[in-house]
């Protein structure tokens, strides 16, 4: 029997409980246990030598002088490692005719970004790997740098790599019909062209890993920093070709990582390759300056959009075209032709109209590769769609939330499809615009507004609603021949103390993976949460699983805890009556105790049923089964992603004179299903928006017309600081999905989604009266001024 | 490349020498030298503030000070103001409101805010907004570290003391 889920009066109701991290207790003592903080015996140090030049040919290596340098222990090129890694391509077979070029560790004679690893050197410290890197002469000769996303469409263009014919690595249409007649005959017609920096995921860690080849057992072991220990298991495992069962992959804990640390890195791959030739563990620890020029890169879209609507204000089309720079290749093996993709097909989400057609160029050019990063292709479509919805409002005479009441879906028009072919099964944008409307008092800021005006002062008010995707099932990279899995395992036990543990594929990043896992076995077993330990992030130790990745630890990772531990329950119970002569039925678990069912009473412990079954179990009848482990491996059905929705507000201050804007409050109404715990949905929801506000803007990797990046060191690279961001007020609606027992969806993302897209929208409301507008971010005070006209 | 030296210096109210590079910053010292893992290297150009540490009673970027430039100095790492209880009531705060995620800024978020309670007692909103300027995190969001130190600073000027933070059932 199990209680409603989310009640909170019974024993051992953890489901939509606030509790805190019983593992953020280690890291507040500085115990935490990072890759960077990690020493093995005899283990040795890396450092890359990097190409100065965004697209070179490497004429000539010489390392004599490197290699007599003090503690330098080995010197590897391209071709030393070709030898024992198979090279990777980032495409997907679902992804029609996309291309691109095969890649090693280090490259065998082109260079194609400016800082990609050339040379490796392995060494007793760090120190001396990199004073021998220094000591390395390479001789390149220059090759046209790919940079400018129109320049490299040309029928003649300059190639971002050789080995790929043009530098469109991926296309993709989407068209309903009829649009263009639709436009002309359109009532009202707004369009602009959007701008979207490049930014990246700056985890305060930086990326690490740790390899450890024993050629005596023929294993390897890395600790890494990623949140998918289990794909690089595989990687490594094929790549290198050690059987999947020698290769371990540990993922402890983790300074960051945004979905930043779910790719394939040349130099990780490379560190393998030296461990192996070394026969000792390598380390490789990027430095700050190391990171900007090597970790992945998000969006760089430029988005053309334009939007039709009827005289009564009704939205009729969208048609988008997007452009977006990739990099030099696309990444492996999750691709960077994802977030274009969704681009394309969140456009409009939260909005009811049937024509739409979208272009979508991925383009290759000589910067960082582009990949997946917290909220993939989310801020782009939302800032795109909702800013063009704040445009039509002003030009059919509306205001901004009436025209959304009038065009979002009706939260009981589900389940719907929309025009780009998402199937949504349940949302409550109407019902979150409401909440929106109340939390930020949005009639009484608008007065507020009104008055201020008057008085010179420029505040703006803006609104996005948003579609989250979360949840992915195998129609997302299984389908495409990645092997990437949607499906998490769990192996839950009674140890012979009567605690619980439990192995769970999915990986903890401080999001609080763990603390939900916990809260969840505890709540469906009848137990204390502190006898429940948690462990994740170790392919040796844990069943295979997709791990921490668009937003599927609660969804996923918690629908496998669920069911294991109601598994685990039956057999409790079922073990609990053979010795009590009871039927299963009448019994019940609450505080680690047996009870009658109906009376309460209680009849015998865990601890005890564990000890019967662990040292006595000749006490037991011969039948009877004690089976206190057990798996269980969830895979989404049903619908193929989880979206969630939710509305954000953002409410900002603007000085006309210098550019500069304050701002001063945001609000997030956020529908993500079932909550199993409103304290850490709260913070992720907080720390995504951060990340969006920051997009907005602050962040941006800014390149010169030579492909070199000019701001790559954290003094140049503007990351939000707390002096800048507002306080951010949260509600919730719940609308859980009825695919799972559990009914969570993600939220990770929702925060990010569309912060910058409400941020974009309050800018433009400030510089209304000024007849100003801007459609780029991050909307620095230079570009501000700039849309204002004063430079 | 200059021969290691020396250094003398008191972690954690322990004496103690060991050679040094000259090259080599106190961050990497702490780190490799002492296995004091708990401060980290983030930026190692003294932005991002992960590296705090106290020295001689005030936060002091580890990441930009020599390892020979701390001869004769008194440092406090986390590990030393956990074991000392100096900051137990901060990283109770910090636990009860969730006021870090991924933990990897959040030695040196303890270390901003130990020394900036030391001296204000009753900073507001803004003022410890400003405090952590120098420190990035990229997980939070900041407002649950600002409302952890906010509480803090209250329960401190209603004269709760702190007790052990470590020994306590999470």
């Amino acid at each position: 029997m199990n209680a409603p889920l989310g009640t909170l009066d019974r024993p051992n109701s953890y489901i939509g409980r606030s509790v805190s991290r019983p593992n953020a207790k280690r890291l507040l003592a500085g115990r935490g246990r990072y890759v960077t903080d990690l020493v093995l015996p005899r283990m040795l140090h890396a450092a890359f030598l990097r190409s100065p030049y965004a697209h070179a040919r490497i004429v000539s290596i010489d390392v004599a002088q490197a290699r007599a340098m003090p503690g330098v222990r080995l010197i590897a090129t391209g071709a030393d490692l070709a030898k024992l890694c198979k090279p990777w391509s980032g495409t997907l077979d679902h992804f029609k005719g996309m291309k691109s070029a095969p890649q090693l560790p280090l490259p065998l004679e082109e260079v194609l970004w400016a800082g990609q690893a050339v040379v490796a050197v392995v060494a007793d410290t760090r120190a001396q790997a990199e004073d021998a890197a220094e000591a390395i002469a390479v001789e390149f000769e220059e090759l046209a740098p790919v940079v400018d996303v129109d320049a490299a469409r040309e029928p003649d263009a300059d190639r971002a790599a050789v080995a790929v014919p043009d530098n469109l690595c991926f296309g993709s249409r989407l068209d309903t019909g009829g649009i263009d007649e639709i436009f002309a005959g359109a009532a009202h017609v707004v369009e602009e062209e959007f701008h979207f920096g490049r930014h990246t995921a700056v985890t305060l860690e930086p990326r690490a890993i740790l390899a450890d080849w024993d050629a005596s057992e023929g294993k390897l072991t890395v600790h890494h920093a990623t949140q998918t220990p289990y794909q690089f298991q595989d990687l490594y495992s094929r790549h290198y070709g050690i059987p999947e069962a020698s290769v371990r992959v540990v993922a402890p804990d983790i300074g960051g990582s945004f979905g930043m640390k779910l790719h394939v890195y040349h130099e990780d791959m490379a560190v393998v390759g030296l461990s192996m030739l070394c026969g000792r563990p390598v380390k490789f620890a990027a430095d700050r300056i190391e990171s900007f020029v090597s970790d992945i890169h998000a969006r760089d879209h430029r988005v053309r959009a334009r939007m039709a609507l009827d005289a009564e204000g009704t939205i009729l089309a969208m048609d988008v075209d997007d452009v977006t720079a990739i990099g030099p290749f696309s990444t492996y093996p999750r691709t960077s032709a994802v977030e274009g993709n969704q681009v394309i097909r969140l456009m409009g989400a939260p909005y009811r109209f049937d024509s739409y057609r979208a272009e979508l160029s991925v383009v290759f050019q000589n910067k960082v590769q582009t990949s997946q990063y917290r909220a993939v292709g989310h801020p782009i479509a939302c800032a795109v769609t909702e800013r063009l919805v704040d445009m039509a409002a002003a030009r059919a005479g509306f205001d901004p939330v009436s025209l959304r009441e009038r065009n979002l879906i009706p939260d009981d028009a589900y389940p719907c499809t929309s025009p780009t072919g998402y199937r949504f099964e349940a949302l409550s944008h109407r019902k979150s615009l409401a909440r929106l409307k109340t939390l930020m008092g949005y009639d009484a800021l608008r007065a507020e507004q009104a008055a201020l005006r008057q008085r010179g002062i420029h505040r703006g008010i803006g609104i996005a609603s948003f579609v989250e995707i979360s949840n992915p099932s195998p129609a997302f990279y299984g389908i495409g021949g990645a092997r990437i899995s949607a499906q998490d395992g769990a192996v839950l036990a009674v140890t012979p103390s009567g605690d619980v543990r439990c192995q769970i594929s999915v990986t903890e990043q401080g999001q609080g993976t763990e603390t939900i896992i916990g809260q969840i076995v505890a709540d469906q077993l009848g137990i204390a949460r502190e006898r429940v330990r948690v462990i994740t992030g170790d392919t040796e130790n844990t069943p295979h699983g997709g791990a921490t990745w668009a937003c599927r630890g609660a969804g996923i990772g918690g629908e496998t805890a669920l069911q294991a531990a109601r598994k685990l329950r039956g057999n409790v119970l079922s073990l609990a009556a053979t010795i009590l002569q009871a039927r299963p039925g009448d019994l019940d678990m609450r505080d680690g105790v047996v009870v009658d069912r109906l009376s309460g009473m209680e009849r015998i412990s865990l601890a005890e049923i564990a000890r019967v079954a662990y040292f006595r179990s000749d006490t037991l009848p011969q039948d009877a089964s004690a089976q206190l482990t057990v798996a269980h491996h969830h895979a989404p059905q049903g619908y193929p992603f989880a979206f969630t929705n939710g509305v954000q507000g953002c409410h900002v201050e603007l000085d006309a004179e210098t550019g500069f804007v304050k701002i001063l409050r945001h609000w997030v109404v956020e529908d993500c299903g079932r909550i199993i715990n409103p304290l850490l949905v709260d913070e992720q929801v907080r720390g995504g928006v951060v990340q969006g506000l920051g997009a907005a803007f602050f962040e941006e990797c800014r390149y010169d017309e030579n492909g070199q990046l000019t701001n790559g060191s954290l003094a140049d690279y503007l990351v939000p600081m707390a002096c800048e961001m507002p306080d951010i007020a949260i509600a919730h609606i719940e609308t859980p999905t009825a695919d799972t027992a559990l009914g969570a969806k993600g939220c990770g993302e929702a925060g990010t989604a569309a912060a910058s897209a409400a941020a974009l929208n309050a800018v433009n409301d400030a510089m209304a009266p000024f007849g100003a507008s801007i459609a780029q971010i991050p909307m620095t005070p230079t570009r501000l001024l700039r849309a204002l006209g004063t430079i | 490349m200059t021969a290691a030296v020396p250094v003398t210096l008191t972690i954690n109210g322990e004496t103690l020498t060991r050679l040094a590079e000259p090259r080599e910053t106190l961050a990497d010292f702490l780190r490799r030298d002492l296995g004091l893992t708990g401060t980290h290297a983030g930026c190692e150009m003294g932005v991002c503030g992960a590296c705090l540490v106290m020295l001689d009673g005030a936060p002091v970027h580890a990441c930009l000070t020599f390892a020979v430039q701390a001869v004769g100095a008194a440092v406090e790492t986390v590990e030393g103001l956990s074991e000392s209880a100096a900051i137990a009531d901060l990283q109770r705060a910090f636990h009860e409101r969730n006021a870090l995620q991924c933990g990897f800024c959040t030695p040196g978020m303890l270390v901003t805010a130990h020394g900036l309670l030391m001296r204000k007692a009753m900073p507001n909103r803004e003022e410890i907004r400003d405090a952590l300027s120098g420190n990035y995190c990229r997980c939070t969001g900041y407002e649950a570290i600002v409302d952890a130190i906010e509480a803090v600073a209250r329960r401190r000027a209603a004269g709760e003391t702190a007790a052990a933070f470590l020994e306590e059932p999470a």
